[in-house]
């Protein structure tokens, strides 16, 4: 892999052809890797531009912006965010900042992206709780929750076109069971994670067997 | 603030943490059933306006947890919360990207992804079940909900957008 990162890097610099692929084999991180600072405005700018699912504006940034990644090295790194728990975008900026540039360059971007909708969001929520009162503030926040729960189903919906075209019955049995026990019922996660997630590998295992 | 409240909020979200398979909406009906029906930190109704407020800031979409943790216990609480959601898988993500690709093809590896897949969009479906049971009192609340899903299902149309019409439609008395 490691070799792989190197020629890709190389992108940026072909003048210099395979100089800098070998010497980023000597080092953690190679002289034509993003420094810090530009790691963290990168991050900045996906954290800030991302309104409902950051993915398409890290992938924007990353891959065809900056060309830091080729779009088959961002996928894989974004298979094992998923594969993790965690939000997804969280966990990319940490794999894709300590391939950059170790373990600072892991935590500039974690603090990148999370560091500025935090003050944000403290903003807002320091205004929500002073003006909660204000009955035209509690309307328009009505309205918005209802959109923001229609935001959530479109989500589902496209995570969910894949098992769509597979047509595998027992995916959709696990979704139902998922809902209904979570949705329905109002079981605590844990117990029905312990119990789904190993029914569910099982069943996906039997599928390929 | 009660004492000890930092330390409740602490262990809490670090094993929510563990348990987002699917991101930070995966767990949002757990965050729900915890702060107002379990430890009754918030009503279903405030739980709705910080998911909405969470939702219509720029970010990933842990920021709910963030608002949660403000709610509960000031700035304090939402360092907290937030570093507790994203310490653990962060910890992890970060040793497990320098070993990944020599598990890339894994068998055992395709078929744990696949399996969870399904648990996730459940997961997620739940969410959207349980936020709409806090949000939409009337008929028009559901067709904005319905609707804003179509939208964002089918179009490119700035979630933004569909803030503002759904915050006027408040506004207006309608939802």
């Amino acid at each position: 892999m490691r070799k792989a990162a190197g020629l890709r890097r190389l992108q940026p610099h072909r003048k210099w052809g395979y100089v800098s692929a070998m010497t980023d084999h000597a080092s953690d991180s190679a002289p034509d890797a993003p420094t810090l600072s530009q790691l963290f405005l990168a991050f900045l700018a996906i954290s800030l531009s991302g309104f409902g699912g950051t993915l398409p504006w890290a992938y924007r940034m990353v891959v065809e912006k900056r060309r830091w990644m080729s779009a088959a090295e961002f996928s894989e790194v974004f298979s094992l965010c998923q594969f993790l728990p965690g939000a997804n975008v969280v966990n990319f900026s940490v794999v894709f900042g300590s391939r950059m540039r170790g373990v600072r360059g892991a935590l500039v971007c974690l603090f990148g992206l999370v560091g500025p909708p935090f003050g944000i969001v403290l903003v807002l929520g320091a205004l929500y709780a002073r003006f909660a009162d204000v009955e035209a503030l509690g309307r328009v926040l009505a309205g918005m929750a209802a959109a923001a729960c229609g935001l959530i189903a479109a989500t589902a919906a496209k995570l969910a076109e894949p098992l769509i075209r597979s047509r595998a019955v027992w995916g959709w049995g696990i979704v139902l069971a998922a809902v209904l026990a979570i949705g329905l019922v109002g079981w605590p996660l844990p117990w029905v994670l312990l119990g789904l997630a190993p029914l569910s590998i099982a069943l996906a295992w039997w599928e390929r067997r | 603030m009660k004492p000890g409240i930092l330390a409740t909020l602490a262990t809490h979200f670090l094993m929510l943490s563990m348990l987002a398979f699917g991101g930070a909406n995966a767990v949002i009906p757990e965050i729900h059933r915890d702060a107002v029906a379990v430890s009754r930190w918030m009503t279903d109704q405030q739980f709705a306006d910080l998911f909405a407020i969470s939702q219509a800031s720029p970010g990933p979409n842990i920021l709910i947890v963030t608002l949660v943790g403000y709610q509960v216990a000031g700035v304090a609480g939402a360092l907290v919360t937030t570093a507790a959601m994203c310490g653990p898988p962060c910890f992890f993500v970060y040793f497990a990207g320098q070993v990944w690709n020599r598990f890339r093809h894994a068998r055992w590896r395709t078929v744990v992804q696949a399996g969870l897949v399904p648990v996730s969009i459940g997961l997620i479906a739940a969410a959207a079940m349980v936020l709409a049971r806090a949000a939409d009192h009337n008929w028009v609340a559901v067709l904005v909900t319905v609707a804003t899903a179509a939208l964002a299902y089918a179009t490119r149309i700035h979630p933004l957008w569909m803030f503002a019409g759904a915050g006027l439609l408040g506004l207006a008395r309608l939802v």
